[in-house]
């Protein structure tokens, strides 16, 4: 690939979206792009767009596919507000993504599929390449597909083969003009098609292809190059919430020493979390694809009480279902940790779509006073450390935790700093193994003064068997009880042993340390507020950032935190849950800001909304 | 070097401090009694008993069972004993349950416990009533059933507990009476030594809301010409009648003469047991009890286990070091 010289522009960060058919491979290319970017050490942040149905009709804006890669010379946020390059493989990725572009933006598209039929599939009266609607962007018109089979044609694969090859050649072309390292594509070609060498000469033959075309031809003057990030030193990976999230669990199982038993029911955006946790049985790993979200959550609870870590993810539907057993949990007092993957609702709702609405069923959602821990990730690497930390609170005071995750950061991905896993909390557990009174009887019901948690005596211990159950429990024995009395302290007792557990303190950050403006986020709002807060901070405005990774119990400082501003703003993807427990709590009149759009809050929208609280109060 | 010795448990052994609270005369005191009576013979110390039961008057049980228990929600005990069972090999673990419970709220979770044949024995209480919400009627009542909630008669058909077990492709089905605790405990004998579900329904007279349900089976006056008693490798007979399979037909039939079926519960083809299990309708006109079908089958357990123990045997290195090579896979890079 020797070069003739073209001009090479420098550039601190990049917003590039490749949209095509749910057939012409984007979530790959994009994740290739992402890999080679990586390799190059720029920071990154990426987010997919899948089409809702498995195999919308081709061509259609319903079977539209997308993935937005965010990358950078510095350390970034989110994937980035609005493409700064669109590839459309189709009529129907250009049609469905234009209205996001930003006048000025670079369209890639493939000319061969802007057809007279295509056109009309998606409602072009005319073709929008000809018509001059496309007049404000810089259009590079390539015949992607009729260039990739020429690329091939000495090859002799199959035309559908080479065909399909082109979302390669789209990948080469882009790989050259950001100057990405491409070694890692071409051996990831060989290791994806290792039983078919035919089509891995094809997919190199495209991406040389798209390389050479970026190179050779005058279609494209410029190639940019953007430098590293300064990232800290170590090793890194790229990694999407939900395998960050598997990964923190099997972390969890390793430093607890337990075995960890997953009970799932598949549910669209969580059921990666099962597929990945089914491969690693090597840590003493069971999962368990139940017959639906109640038998799901029953078998881990039971492999709870025989003292595993037990675990059971889904989305918000799932939640629902679980209810009644997250109660007996509740009253059982074991360990259970429930992951819920939020997406839109109410019902089935969007389910590819993000949103933060679970909130309130996560903290309230269930019959009786039944309180427990809920915490909720900020990123997609911070799945990971969420994870464990759900498993902490869950062993340490036998209590179930709800994690909230969302379809964004559970999709979305960025590099992650590995941790060795010496580092990691140390989460052993001790089982109960004798009586604990002084007369030798074993009390069920008899709490540890430090955690206010009760024994895990695991069914195989001699001398220590007893009986639990949903029915209430007096105090100590765990015998049924129906005392008046009794029945008043065991519910105060509950709410109070979620209230003592131990929480890390919410930070503030406050550089000009003179913000009026508090924000305080919760879950996967941190990048877009962070990115929000930084630039207003660029424009020399101050506005403090405060974020909650515990919604239950909450940090102890939070209300002298929020004390501490004039006004606190707080951002959510739904219509105020956080909003109103802080109302009630802390009796501060806090400023909601709120979207539903299935979409994740982009920075600048944040930010026009901070600066107006900012300057007008 | 320390002698362990072996203690014999008795039925005095499995009886729990907690007060019986069933009503006078409820069938379910001779379950129990016959169930304790019975345990010393898994030969198991107590702490590897577990009991998991549902909500309804027979639920209780765990709580009048001197071993571990649970007293879970309603219908769900068979999913709890599947995480349980699955991830405990050296547990026995019981399953008590009602029709209601089993066969109503928690049927999805009784067919696919049966389905996937994990390792638990499933005791069903079946008094055709629901009795803890007093006396409403339930899945396994019969058509026009006349209870609070149905004081026009029911409209809805019967569940049959045994064909429902042996479409979801149970591996063992029985069925016994309350009242007979010597046939009772030679069914959980049975169902104990059986690898994989174990299903066991037990008529159980509810004397409050559903009394005499059972009586055509019980009453010796009445008993012999209704029951049929199996017994592997004997002819089916009922009251001087034959169990015959007619030429032509797909089932069986009690005739005059003819030649009886032999028993035999290990046949493969569930249409055996299927065909036996029909022959009381809702009338209990002629009514097997004893085991229907005892066939073997990779239990859930012992798949689910063996996939993790061959995982476990290949890999090399501490937990830590496993782990640190699981963050590290795929495509990493290094700052320096
Ligand atoms: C979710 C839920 N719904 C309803 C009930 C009320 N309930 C308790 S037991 C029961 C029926 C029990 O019938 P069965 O299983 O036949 O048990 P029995 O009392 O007859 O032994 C019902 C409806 C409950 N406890 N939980
Ligand atoms: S209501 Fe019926 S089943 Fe329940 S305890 Fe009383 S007699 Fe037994
Ligand atoms: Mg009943």
């Amino acid at each position: 690939m020797a070069a003739p010289a073209k001009r090479v522009e420098q550039l601190d960060r990049v917003v590039i979206r490749f949209a095509g058919d749910s057939g012409d491979g984007m979530q790959l290319t994009g994740d290739r792009f992402t890999s080679e970017t990586a390799q190059l050490g720029n920071d990154i942040s990426t987010l997919p767009n899948f089409p809702a149905e498995i195999r919308a009709p081709a061509g259609t804006l319903p079977g539209v596919s997308s993935f937005q890669v965010h990358f950078a010379d510095y350390d970034i946020l989110t994937p980035g507000d609005a493409p700064d390059v669109l590839v459309a493989m189709n009529p129907a990725a250009l049609k469905a993504n234009l209205s996001e572009l930003p006048a000025g933006a670079d369209i890639i598209v493939n000319t061969d599929e802007f057809t007279r039929r295509n056109l009309a599939k998606v409602g072009y009266a005319a073709s929008p390449l000809e018509d001059g609607s496309l007049a404000d962007f810089a259009v590079h018109p390539v015949a992607l597909t009729t260039l990739t089979l020429g690329a091939l044609s000495e090859l002799g694969v199959a035309k559908k083969d080479g065909e399909r090859a082109k979302n390669m050649f789209a990948l080469g072309l882009l790989s050259w003009m950001y100057s990405r390292p491409f070694e890692s594509t071409l051996r990831f070609l060989e290791r994806k098609f290792a039983k078919r060498p035919d089509l891995v000469a094809a997919n190199k033959a495209a991406f040389q292809a798209g390389w050479n075309y970026g190179e050779t031809t005058e279609a494209f003057a410029v190639r940019y190059e953007i430098k590293p990030a300064r990232m800290s030193p170590g090793t890194y990976r790229n990694i999407t919430g939900n395998q960050a999230l598997a990964l923190g669990l099997v972390a969890a199982a390793v430093r607890s020493g337990l075995p960890l038993f997953l009970g799932a029911y598949p549910i669209t955006p969580a059921s990666d979390i099962l597929h990945e946790l089914s491969k690693h049985k090597r840590f003493g790993v069971t999962t368990m694809q139940a017959e639906d979200e109640i038998a799901a959550i029953g078998a881990a609870l039971g492999a709870a009480y025989g003292g595993a870590l037990g675990v059971t993810t889904t989305s918000g539907p799932g939640v629902a279902l679980k209810g009644e057993t997250i109660s007996l949990a509740i009253a059982l007092e074991l360990p259970l940790v429930i992951v819920d993957v939020q997406r839109a609702g109410p019902s089935t709702g969007m389910p590819t779509k993000t949103e933060q609405a679970d909130l309130n069923m996560a903290l309230f959602g269930r019959h009786g006073e039944a309180p427990l821990a809920v915490i909720a990730p900020k990123s997609p690497s911070d799945c990971f450390h969420a994870a464990l930390e759900a498993a902490r609170i869950a062993l340490t005071y036998r209590t179930p935790v709800i994690l909230l995750s969302d379809n964004y950061v559970a999709n979305g991905s960025e590099p992650w700093l590995l941790p060795s896993a010496a580092e990691l909390p140390d989460l052993r557990v001790t089982f109960a193994t004798e009586p604990n009174t002084d007369d030798g009887r074993f009390l069920p019901y008899l709490r540890d003064p430090q955690t206010m948690a009760r024994p895990w005596a695991v069914p195989g211990t001699p001398g220590l068997e007893h009986r639990i159950g949903g029915l209430e429990k007096a105090d100590k024995t765990g015998d049924i009880s129906y005392d008046p009395a009794n029945h008043e302290f065991m519910v105060r007792t509950r709410q109070a042993r979620i209230e003592a557990i131990s929480v890390p303190e919410v930070d503030v950050e406050d550089p000009s340390e003179d913000a009026g403006v508090l924000v305080l986020g919760w879950g996967s709002t941190y990048g877009p507020i962070g990115a929000a807060c930084r630039a207003l901070r660029q424009r020399g405005l101050s506005v403090a950032q405060a974020h909650l990774r515990h919604l239950a119990p909450l940090p102890a400082n939070l209300g002298a935190v929020l004390a501490g501003y004039d006004k606190v703003v707080v951002p959510e993807m739904n219509l105020g849950q956080l909003a109103a427990v802080i109302r009630s709590r802390y009796l501060v009149d806090v400023v909601p800001f709120n979207q539903v759009s299935g979409l994740p809050f982009t920075a600048g929208t944040l930010e026009s909304m901070l600066e107006d609280v900012v300057k007008n109060g | 070097m320390a002698e362990t010795v072996a203690v014999k448990l008795t039925a005095k052994d499995f009886k729990s401090d907690q007060e019986v609270r069933w009503c006078p005369g409820c069938g379910d005191y001779a379950i129990l009694a016959a169930v304790q009576q019975f345990m010393p013979e898994l030969g198991l110390p107590r702490e590897n008993i577990v009991f998991v039961s549902g909500i309804g008057c027979s639920s209780r049980f765990p709580y009048y069972m001197n071993t571990y228990g649970m007293h879970s929600i309603h219908g769900r005990a068979p999913a709890i004993a599947t995480g349980l069972s699955a991830s405990r090999p050296d547990l026995s673990v019981w399953v008590v349950t009602g029709d209601g419970d089993a066969l109503s709220i928690g049927g999805n979770h009784l067919i696919h416990a049966l389905r996937r044949n994990v390792n638990i024995k499933i005791l069903l209480f079946n008094n055709r009533i629901y009795g803890l919400t007093k006396g409403q009627y339930s899945p396994t009542s019969e058509l026009g059933k006349i209870t609070k909630s149905t004081p026009a008669g029911s409209a809805d058909s019967p569940f049959n507990p045994l064909s429902l077990a042996l479409g979801a492709e149970a591996t063992f089905v029985a069925r016994t009476i309350d009242s007979d605790r010597k046939h009772l405990q030679s069914v959980l004998r049975a169902a104990a030594a059986h690898e994989g579900s174990a299903f066991v329904e037990i008529y159980q007279n509810c004397n409050i809301f559903n009394d005499g349900a059972f009586e055509l089976v019980k009453d010796p006056s009445t008993r012999d010409e209704h029951l049929i008693r199996l017994e592997q490798g004997e002819p089916i007979t009922v009251g001087g009648l034959n169990v015959v399979h007619p030429e032509g037909s797909f089932g069986l039939k009690v005739q005059e003469g003819g030649t009886p079926i032999v028993h035999d519960a290990t046949v493969e083809d569930p249409a055996y047991a299927f065909a036996l299990s029909r022959l009381s309708g809702s009338d209990l006109g002629t009514t097997p009890i004893g085991v229907f079908r005892n066939v073997q089958r990779p239990s859930y357990d012992e798949i689910v286990r063996k996939q993790v123990h061959d995982a476990k045997a290949q890999a090399t290195g501490t937990p830590d070091q496993m782990l640190d090579d699981l963050l590290n896979t795929g495509d990493t890079w290094t700052i320096i």
